[in-house]
């Protein structure tokens, strides 16, 4: 599958999940938002040797991948493209941190190693629960959770319009790309010299389109500001939802609380 | 590029968000102050074009490896560093969500290091005044070049600074910014050539498309009066005063027809209409036979081809005037 495919493939997957009548799905777009924002700010905040008290935090994407019946497996994927950077970042942590913490067997752990881990652990978290995020909220609802924060609307709407057009230009270039290679066989990528006109072309159409979306756009009313419909209500047990989560990160951010439930076990 | 949640701490995330957001709500006012309202489906659609082609392959020649567009240059090029700022803001956050590239509590640095440089340095900085005077596809091949590999060394010193900042990391600074930056000086180089294909596409396509040359684009190919005044006398000057002095000295093509019939270049007229019109023409001739009266000097030769000259131009140049001033009362 090219990489194009793919994309369109992801956006239609995601937006599957995000439209299912779960019980996670029905929790208000704010109210996640809010809650996946001060989760990965918790997560960060971690010092770089914590790794204990890190490792805590995997209760919440534990927790809501059940409960929510999100796959693992496609979240693991998202992966691919945020670990390589954090690895190289992380990786040269044990050639220059050699202090000894520990050892593990005839195995010295170096400061370093710990850093590394703690590192990589973050990068997986904030994906996971970005994840957990964007599987369970459609986009206009994450929009209209941006309304609700006051942000205008003007770039709200372009938003919208930007996810809208995605999965129709992705489909575009594919077509275009698949009809390059047929006719371009056994060539890796557009050659240099359609760089320009085979772009190009797609720009000018996009462009034409985009003329005639705004044209629509006013036949059906369009003055400015996108309407959401009927607007979305917090319940009582959305906040609950909130609060709840939120005293549980406070709580694994200022205690030790592994260590605590292991000393209940071990004498 | 684009940092992951876990290389900044919540700080660094918050100052650059603060930053992002000055900027944002800075385009925000740019953009509204301009109140075209087809501007948003514009910018939704053109953000909707990076995200898809920065998906397509280019295959760099010789090299055997790929390379993409660069976003922020192209977006500014075409609408502006604005409302391509907000476009990549857009662009960022869905790529962000939807493909874990980049972290939300990083965005604020990605939309520094991707979205303001390539928007705000790139189009202010290098594109509009390198299209000040109209475009061409040199100019455009240069800006692109220039803007993408300047921006993409900002933004690359940048990740470093936040990292740094952010403290996630044990490599030296001094090392982390030395394997940085010519990376991405190489990409850059790449996404400046396409981008340059591209916009120059749009050039010979669609010249009004591209952001901050429309105005003089109208102006190309009409100088100014004073200008056009300019060149025609220095071009006078030239050829009268410097090329009329390799003149040929051979008769042109009508004396050599009239000598090979009578044998003599010049007609010999006989009659008072004759030698009175003669007469005349010794008493008002500045330079006669193209030399000062009595001399037969070079100097002579070349003052009389400017002054020809001249005297041509200002009456071209009368009578353009004159048909001008007739045809407009004409029609009024």
């Amino acid at each position: 599958m090219s990489k194009l495919s793919k994309a369109i493939y992801e956006i239609h997957h995601m937006d599957t999940l995000a439209n299912q009548n779960q019980w996670m799905n029905r929790i208000h777009p704010l109210v996640k938002f809010v809650l996946t924002v001060f989760y990965i700010g918790t997560v960060v905040s971690f010092p770089k040797y914590d790794m204990a008290g890190l490792a805590g935090m995997m209760v919440y994407p534990l927790v809501v991948f059940i409960i929510g019946d999100l796959s693992f497996l496609d979240s693991i994927y998202r992966l691919r493209i945020v670990l390589p950077l954090v690895c190289f970042v992380g990786l040269f942590n044990p050639f220059f941190d050699r202090v000894p913490v520990g050892t593990l067997g005839s195995f010295t752990i170096t400061a370093g190693m710990i850093s590394m881990v703690t590192l990589m652990l973050k990068g997986i978290l904030t994906v996971l629960a970005s994840y957990i995020l964007i599987a369970t909220t459609t986009i206009e609802k994450l929009c209209y959770a941006l309304r609700l924060l006051h942000v205008p609307a003007f770039f709200v709407t372009q938003l919208m319009l930007t996810y809208r057009y995605v999965s129709v230009l992705l489909a575009e270039a594919n077509r275009i790309m698949q009809a390059y290679s047929l006719r371009a066989p056994n060539q890796k990528g557009v050659h240099f010299k359609v760089w320009g006109s085979l772009t190009g072309q797609l720009l000018l159409r996009s462009m034409d389109r985009a003329g005639e979306v705004y044209e629509s756009m006013c036949l059906r009313g369009y003055t400015g500001e996108y309407h959401f419909g009927d607007a979305i209500h917090a319940r009582g047990k959305d906040y609950l939802y909130l609060l709840f989560w939120c005293c549980i990160f406070a709580l694994f951010r200022l205690l030790p609380v592994l260590n605590l439930i292991g000393g209940l076990f071990v004498a | 590029m684009h940092m992951a949640d876990a290389l900044v701490v919540p700080a660094v995330a918050a100052t650059m968000y603060a930053c992002s957001a000055v900027a944002g709500g800075f385009s925000v006012k740019k953009v509204r102050l301009e109140s075209d309202p087809k501007k948003i489906p514009v910018m939704g659609i053109m953000g909707a074009f990076v995200f898809a082609t920065q998906m397509i392959n280019f295959s760099i020649p010789g090299t055997g490896s790929s390379g993409h567009l660069c976003g922020g240059m192209l977006l500014s090029a075409l609408l502006g560093p604005y409302a391509g700022f907000l476009t990549m803001i857009g662009v960022l956050l869905i790529q962000c969500l939807l493909f874990a590239d980049g972290g939300i509590l990083a965005l604020g640095c990605n939309i520094w290091n991707m979205a303001f440089y390539g928007c705000f340095v790139g189009a202010l900085l290098i594109w509009k005044p390198m299209m000040k005077k109209g475009a061409t596809k040199g100019k455009i091949i240069a800006a692109s070049i220039l803007g993408c590999v300047l921006t993409l060394q900002l933004g690359a010193f940048s990740v470093s600074l936040e990292t740094l900042a952010s403290g996630v990391t044990d490599l030296p600074f001094i090392t982390f910014v030395s394997t940085m930056q010519p990376i991405h000086l190489a990409i850059g180089l790449v996404e400046g050539l396409i981008t340059a294909a591209v916009l120059c596409f749009v050039h010979e396509a669609r010249p009004e498309l591209l952001w901050g040359i429309q105005d003089t684009k109208k102006k190309e190919g009409r100088f100014s009066f004073k200008t056009t005044m300019a060149i025609l006398a220095v071009v006078a000057v030239l050829i009268g005063g410097g090329l009329s002095l390799v003149a040929s000295a051979n008769p042109d093509g009508l004396e050599w027809s009239m000598q090979k019939i009578t044998g003599s270049t010049e007609l010999e007229s006989e009659g008072t209409v004759y030698d009175d019109a003669a007469k005349v023409q010794e008493t008002t001739a500045v330079l006669p036979d193209y030399s000062f009266k009595g001399s037969d000097s070079v100097l002579g030769t070349s003052f009389s081809g400017i002054v020809g000259g001249l005297v041509v131009v200002a009456v071209c140049v009368g009578s353009c005037y004159a048909f001008k001033f007739f045809r407009k009362k004409k029609t009024a």
